[in-house]
């Protein structure tokens, strides 16, 4: 008898979801925002890649709350992880051979000259804070793999990423005093396409970029440890 | 428009395969290849950006964090 009410259940949904999703003409734009956005981003915020107007500058409150997001999620990670530390087990491990650990000292710097590459040129190309992060972090798993030993300073990237969100909020705070809105683009725009431009924009990407990374340096520590 | 169609197959392929191996090793790969897949696959629908994240976090990031998950609990699944 449950069976049949679940199958007859399950049909009405089917039914429901089919029928109101036929209804939706997909691909074709409801709203106007998009094409403002196209059209007017540019002249407003004076970055050219129109994502990076969007995430920071139209959004940049939402933003704010993904960096929130990621912050408790590493806190957490932190918490539940900081108690294995204290006991700490140093198994034996074979040294990384010659050519990785070659291939690391080498791969290091280039990987953190395009991930302030990317993080600098948000406002002009694809990429950004997050992006940059990610290759920030990405450089720092390589060295914990390959190089014998090498571990981040966790006082110096927890004090990064403090200040990286800290700038994110004072320079909100500043839109709030100089113009009335949190996170108001005070800075003048200068001329788009060159590298000081979009006001506001590079100096959050650089804090994103910097707080990102060293979040996800965080949780690579944190899970890492001392036992490998 | 071919190219949509391969990465979309192998997603397909590499995400069964990432459920059904026993190895969680192997099943950690698997995902990690159909994550580059879809960095490609976003790039070639215009959205670098999100390509970009994709290929930093889905395909390094995320799997080098579960082979430590790995290495911390067991490596086969029953």
């Amino acid at each position: 008898m449950r069976r049949i009410i679940g199958i007859v259940l399950l049909a009405i949904v089917v039914l429901g979801i089919t029928l109101s999703l036929a209804e939706i003409p997909f691909g074709t734009p409801k709203t106007h925002v998009g094409d403002y956005y196209v059209n007017e981003g540019v002249k407003e915020t004076g970055a050219v890649n129109i994502v990076t107007s969007v995430v920071l500058n139209y959004r940049g409150f939402d933003t704010l709350g993904e960096i929130t997001v990621l912050f408790i999620a590493t806190i957490g990670l932190g918490a539940l992880l900081k108690t294995h530390k204290e006991r700490k087990k140093k198994r034996d491990v074979t040294p990384a051979s010659l050519v990785l650990s070659t291939g690391c000292r080498f791969l290091f710097p280039l990987l953190i000259v395009f991930a302030i590459y990317i993080i600098f040129h948000g406002h002009l190309s694809p990429g950004g804070g997050f992006q940059g992060g990610a290759i920030i972090a990405s450089a720092f798993l390589l060295t914990y793999l390959g190089c014998n030993r090498a571990r981040a300073n966790e006082r110096r990237y927890k004090l990064i990423e403090s200040s990286g969100g800290l700038v994110f909020v004072i320079v909100g705070v500043l839109g709030l005093i100089f113009g009335g809105y949190f996170l108001l683009n005070f800075l003048p725009k200068g001329t788009p396409f060159s590298l000081f431009s979009a006001g506001i924009i590079p100096i959050i990407y650089i804090a994103i970029g910097l707080k990102v990374g060293s979040e996800l340096v965080s949780v690579i520590d944190n899970m890492v440890g001392e036992s490998v | 428009m071919i190219i949509v169609y391969v990465l979309v197959a192998v997603m397909l392929v590499a995400s069964i395969a990432a459920y059904l191996f026993k190895d969680l090793v192997n099943a950690v790969i698997a995902a990690g290849l159909m994550s580059l897949m879809t960095s490609i696959l976003f790039y070639f629908l215009q959205a670098p950006d999100v390509a970009m994240a994709e290929a930093a976090v889905g395909a390094a990031l995320v799997p080098a964090i579960f082979i430590i998950a790995i290495k911390r609990t067991g490596r086969y699944e029953e």
